[in-house]
């Protein structure tokens, strides 16, 4: 069974439709890219799997449970909603680190505030902490920053920023990983470091959802690509044969744009 | 005669010093609540705070002090502020406050509106609470923001302090000038001016080394 399954997303702001009748499914352990222009609804896509934005219609499974169901609205707790937001993690194009936490404390915070939830908080804190502190260290050291650990984000260049942006996400281990344009405000040098993480992440079998615009990396990285265009999925398949082999003629302009670009 | 001067002018800085804190003490809160709710959604209470800081911080201070003293007792037929001094001190640290909160509210509204929406987006993401995210992320990025223009208006309100002469409040510069009124002698002016400049020093000085505490992350 799909891990992720999305049915007939639809999402307005006020008139203007920005998302419409969008379904895909992902599988465990499988990468997806997101490609099409700028304005076609990627970034909202992925605020709406986040709960950043509400869709106006259709339905979001996790495992095969219904995190998300427009049709029957609840009013949920807060408690709820932040359990159903672990099931995703999300890396921004901007990072949006924490400026006042050196790279480790971005990357424990939000175990540390989860794990006060725990009953056994009290009684097993230093262990707790301990294990956090590891947890967060050995993160760091897979995205190459063991030795930024205690740099603050502004101490750091935006491909270690975006690093230590991908290592936070990762630390609640979600179950799906999604990354919005994620070398996209980066200078051209440094987008391969993240790249690279990115790739090492995908052999390890990670589930992800990547917005990108580097087709050549979301052709050799991803199992399949969704081309997004005006708010519809135009075409969605296997990675390679998207790229190389577009069916649709959308798809074709959009890819002959990079291709010469 | 100097040490009379020191002994009537610290009585006077004492009144300043109680209008000062005072006046801190209800109007950073006060200020901050018309900050959260002009940042905030509700727009008929955004429009009803954006029309009384219009009002405020467009008449003058002097004007709201005069109103606030002399106003009750000729509408209400009898003065609401006790006739003595801490009468005086208490209509003067009301006036304040109300002034001063609409000049912190605008800072603090600043500070909130400064913070990125992605830094609540980058907490809410993380499954963090709305009181972690306020507690954890936004209030210090939101203090370092409003420190400086903060200490700006604090300094002023040591001077305005002196506005309370006005409804007879013995301040600090009330205390300087009666000694030109009694004995005809203009140094104790200057002497006034030693006190509010050593006051203001301290002052800088405790803004400075805040700055300087927030000055780790940017
Ligand atoms: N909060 C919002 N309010 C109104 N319109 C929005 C909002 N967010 C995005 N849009 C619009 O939705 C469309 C898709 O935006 P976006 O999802 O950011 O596209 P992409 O990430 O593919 O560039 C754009 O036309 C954008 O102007
Ligand atoms: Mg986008």
């Amino acid at each position: 069974m799909a891990i992720l399954e999305v049915k007939n997303i639809g999402k307005h702001f006020g008139s203007t439709e920005v998302l419409k009748d969008v379904s895909f499914s992902l599988e465990e352990g499988n990468a997806l890219a997101i490609i099409g222009s700028s304005g076609s609804g990627k970034t909202t896509l992925l605020r709406c799997l986040n709960f950043l934005e509400k869709p106006s219609q259709g339905e979001i499974l996790v495992k095969g449970n219904a995190v998300f169901d427009a049709s029957r609205p609840v009013k949920m707790s807060e408690r709820e909603l932040r359990r159903k937001r672990l099931h995703f993690g999300l890396v921004f194009q901007a990072f949006h680190l924490f400026p006042q936490y050196t790279a480790l404390e971005n990357v424990t915070l939000a175990e540390k505030l989860l794990a006060q939830e725990r009953e056994d908080f009290k009684s097993n804190k230093k262990q707790i902490m301990e294990e956090i502190l590891e947890h967060g260290n050995a993160l760091l050291a897979q995205m190459g920053l063991a030795d930024r650990a205690t740099h603050y984000p502004h101490q750091l260049s935006g491909g270690q920023q975006q690093r230590v942006a991908i290592a936070r996400a990762l630390a609640l281990k979600p179950d799906i990983l999604c990354f919005d344009e994620p070398t996209s405000a980066l200078d051209p040098e440094l987008t391969g470091e993240v790249l690279k993480v990115i790739r090492s992440l995908a052999e390890q079998k990670t589930t992800m959802i990547i917005v990108t615009h580097e087709m050549a990396f979301a052709r050799d990285v991803a199992d399949q690509i969704i081309f997004m265009d005006e708010g519809y999925i135009v075409e969605q398949g296997d990675a390679k044969q998207v790229i190389d082999n577009p069916k649709e003629e959308r798809t074709r302009q959009f890819l002959s744009r990079y291709s010469q670009g | 005669m100097f040490g009379t001067v020191t002994l009537e002018l610290i009585k006077g800085l004492w009144t300043t010093v109680q209008i000062f804190i005072l006046t801190l003490i209800f109007s950073l809160p006060l200020g901050l609540v018309l900050g959260v709710g002009s940042a905030g959604k509700w727009k008929i209470l955004k429009r009803v705070i954006q029309v009384f800081v219009w009002i405020i911080r467009g008449t003058p201070l002097m004007l709201q002090l005069i109103i606030i003293f002399y106003g009750p007792g000729l509408w209400l037929g009898h003065n609401i502020w006790s006739g003595n001094e801490s009468g005086r001190i208490t209509a003067t640290v009301v006036a304040f406050v109300i002034n001063y909160a609409c000049y912190f509210s605008v800072i603090f509204r600043g500070g909130i509106e400064g913070v990125p929406a992605g830094q609540r987006e980058a907490g809410q993401v993380l499954g963090m609470t709305k009181s972690q995210i306020f507690f954890q992320i936004t209030l210090l990025q939101m203090v370092k923001r409003v420190v400086p223009p903060m200490s700006n208006e604090i300094i002023t309100l040591v001077k305005d302090t002196s506005l309370a002469r006005i409804i007879a409040a013995y301040e600090l510069t009330f205390a300087g000038f009666s000694f030109m009124k009694s004995a005809g002698i203009t140094w104790p002016l200057f002497y006034t001016g030693v006190f509010y400049l050593a006051f203001i020093g301290i002052l800088t000085l405790l803004f400075n080394y805040i700055e300087k505490k927030l000055d780790y992350f940017r």
